[in-house]
């Protein structure tokens, strides 16, 4: 029965069209990307674009062609909360990089 | 009252017998492998970030042709890559592995235009641009030494990729892996690819020559 339902689950997920369209904008977010590139825009919120750009083509490939959208909840609940915290712990020193052209001798 | 107890224990989380996950550990192993994988390149993707920051005579040695144009087909070879890569999860799942292993077929071969794509890349900027590990024209020795580091390591994950790739599809033409086995070796495949969604941002676009 369970054998069944993971059946099931896995080809509810697993659906060609669907693949094909996160391929898709995934290869559109790329080339808004490239664009992006070229605009004049200041470091910081360049870098904030292109991140969150990436976080949401992360997230397509995760959620769907690691096909984590459709295992069951707990698993995401142990794998990711802990690696984001990480992360943003690591975000932390970021000040120190933006503080320190100020800091140099002659700035 | 006795057989109460036991049937509560024979459901419990605690006594065996049920998968919390759903998943099998093959699976679950892998998922552990790329969060602590994740974590690395998550440092040195933010000692580059940091570095390109903190100095404001950051190089920005790509130029649209070749390093750009480069880089965006070498997108274009990895995205492919998974999808080529679910497919042969897919056609494992519906039992057809003389699909599946052309498929995967198709997945290493988009992987090694990456890689020869990737050292073409690295030879132009040797060659051309001057800039090696240890340092460059534009006297920020850091750049070439992150640079060389993160996309060295990324570089090796690919070739470790195609490596596990071709064992695990030569061993579907001989029918003795299973669709599971496929699809973790597909969960690597993938995390590969995610790894580069962020590098050529942060990496190439964010030092591009404009």
């Amino acid at each position: 029965m369970s054998t069944h339902t993971e059946a099931a689950v896995h080809e509810h997920g697993a659906t060609i069209p669907t693949f094909a369209k996160v391929w898709v904008t995934l290869l559109v977010l790329t080339g808004a990307e490239v664009l992006l590139a070229y605009e004049q825009v200041p470091t910081l919120i360049m870098l904030t674009i292109l991140i969150g750009l990436s976080v949401i083509k992360a997230a397509l490939i995760v959620a769907y062609f690691m096909h984590l959208k459709f295992e069951r909840l707990s698993l995401f609940l142990t794998l990711f909360p802990m690696l984001i915290f990480c992360i943003l712990l690591m975000l932390i020193f970021l000040g120190d990089a933006m503080r320190l052209p100020g800091m140099r001798p002659g700035a | 009252m006795s057989s109460q107890v036991s049937a509560v224990a024979s459901t419990s989380h605690w006594e065996g017998g049920r998968s919390p996950y759903a998943t099998n550990s093959k699976k679950f192993g892998m998922w552990l492998f790329i969060i602590s994988d994740s974590l690395t390149f998550s440092a040195m993707l933010f000692v580059y970030t940091y570095c390109r920051v903190a100095t404001p005579n950051w190089p920005t040695p790509f130029h649209f042709s070749p390093s750009i144009i480069f880089s965006s087909i070498m997108t274009f070879c990895l995205l492919t890559s998974s999808l080529t890569m679910v497919m042969a999860v897919h056609a494992m799942n519906q039992g057809n592995r003389k699909a599946a292993a052309g498929w995967i077929l198709g997945t290493m071969a988009a992987g090694a235009a990456f890689v020869v794509l990737h050292l073409n890349e690295w030879m132009n900027l040797i060659n051309n641009e001057h800039i090696t590990a240890f340092g460059n024209e534009f006297g920020v020795p850091l750049f070439g030494g992150t640079f060389f580091a993160l996309t060295g390591l990324h570089m090796t994950h690919v070739a470790i990729g195609l490596i596990y790739l071709g064992i695990v599809g030569q061993a579907v033409v001989r029918g003795k892996f299973k669709a599971e086995d496929v699809e973790v070796a597909g969960l690597y495949w993938h995390f590969v690819d995610l790894v580069w969604m962020f590098i050529f941002p942060l990496v190439y676009l964010m030092s591009a020559k404009i």
